[in-house]
């Protein structure tokens, strides 16, 4: 379906002045895709209409709509094995030495989507009972979706959604089948909680010791990531670990972090001269 | 290169499942029932198999059984790949020495993410 360059300027400054998102005009197709149920919906004849219709102002609902309509809710669980092999065995493991005295963990899943990035880390926690017995760990998920959301707090997933990822045998012992869904247990469910939160905002209240914002800085433009990075890092511990996704790095994007040197993959808060000195 | 065999009594599966796999830089062989897929094994053993439930001949099941008889210097790692999808059926692979398990439909990022599961990536 055809669709004016003004209205993709319009639909794409929406987008990011709402979420930060950038619209590349390489995934221009994204918006007839994304779009198209929305328009049918509603029975407006064309994409341009749609436009039209949330610039005159008429609708709030639809704009908000078309935005979560852009949005790239594309996650599975243990989405790079390696990656969360090397949280759970090294940064994990390193924080359990550092909070022996206080057994108290709080984890942030930063653009959390519907909900698997949280829930494969409560089954991590899970798969090491000697571990964390006794800690009181404290998972929040966090995404600007509400509609994500909802779904993350429901923890029901498709058939197809459940196996991306999930080992066979986790999917067995952590979730119901419910006919062509399968559904997070209520202790798994328990275990995590969710919450609708825009990284463009400030950062959920607390300090936390380990923060999972994976595959959505990639979508901001470079001043927006820098902005992000630091509000992430003004919520952080000054030994908590960052993970972010395959292929996303730290380096030029901002000074707030450092690659962790005891788990190259991770990262760490940049510790300046200044609390170095205070540290001593 | 890791090497692949498809079992499926289905050519457009082994078509689609083979297409899959290359991209993810597998050497694919193919056979179309358990006997032909033990038959397989015993001249070459595969890293990984990718095995259907229902096929004429010999199930995925019975090969399962059948494979577990088999003395190999390393033995394949089996995922089963079936539209079979009843907690009664999956409980059945994997007691049966499965070692993971993909429903029908699937994708790339599902198949490569279990080939990661078995240590075949």
């Amino acid at each position: 379906m055809e669709i004016s360059d003004g209205a993709v300027r319009i639909l794409a400054g929406l987008l990011e002045a709402r979420t930060g998102q950038q619209l590349a005009i390489g995934r221009r197709w994204r918006i007839d895709t994304a779009l198209r149920p929305l328009i049918a919906k509603h029975d407006i004849p064309t994409l341009d209409d749609l436009v039209h219709r949330i610039v005159s102002g008429r609708s709030a609902a639809l704009a908000d709509e078309a935005i979560e309509a852009l949005l790239n809710h594309e996650t599975f669980f243990y989405r790079d094995l390696n990656a969360f092999r090397l949280l759970d065995e090294q940064g994990m493991g390193r924080l359990h030495a550092a909070r022996a005295g206080t057994q108290r963990l709080r984890i942030w899943s930063a653009g959390c989507s519907t909900g698997q990035e949280a829930y494969t880390i409560a089954m991590m926690i899970a798969d090491r009972p000697d571990r964390w017995r006794g800690w009181t760990i404290d998972i929040l998920g966090t995404d600007l979706s509400p509609a994500a959301i909802e779904r993350a707090k429901e923890g029901r997933y498709s058939q197809f959604e459940i196996q991306r990822g999930l080992p066979v045998t986790q999917m067995l012992r952590r979730f119901d089948q419910d006919g062509e869904h399968w559904q997070a247990s209520s202790l798994l469910r328990q275990s995590v909680r969710f919450r609708v939160h825009n990284l463009l905002t400030a950062p959920p209240v607390g300090m936390f010791d380990v923060v999972l914002c994976r595959n959505v800085l990639l979508y901001f433009s470079p001043d927006v990531r820098t902005l992000v990075f630091s509000r992430i890092a003004s919520a952080m511990q000054a030994d908590a670990v960052l993970m972010l996704g395959a292929g996303e790095t730290v380096m030029g994007q901002t000074d707030a972090f450092v690659s962790d040197f005891e788990a190259r993959g991770l990262y760490r808060k940049r510790i300046d001269a200044t609390a170095v000195a205070a540290f001593r | 290169m890791k090497t692949c065999l498809v079992v499926d009594d289905s050519k457009v599966i082994r078509k689609v499942a083979r297409h899959i796999l290359e991209t993810l830089e597998f050497t694919v062989s193919e056979a179309g029932d358990g006997q032909e897929a033990l038959d397989s094994c015993r001249v070459s053993a595969p890293d990984v198999v990718l095995l259907d439930w229902n096929m004429p001949v010999m199930s995925g099941i019975e090969f399962l059984r059948a494979l577990g008889q088999e003395e190999f210097e390393t033995r394949p790692k089996v995922i089963f790949c079936t539209t079979e999808n009843g907690i009664a059926h999956i409980r059945a692979a994997i007691d049966a020495g499965a070692d993971e398990y993909v429903m029908k439909p699937f994708d790339r990022e599902t198949l490569e993410s279990k080939f990661q599961l078995v240590g075949v990536a």
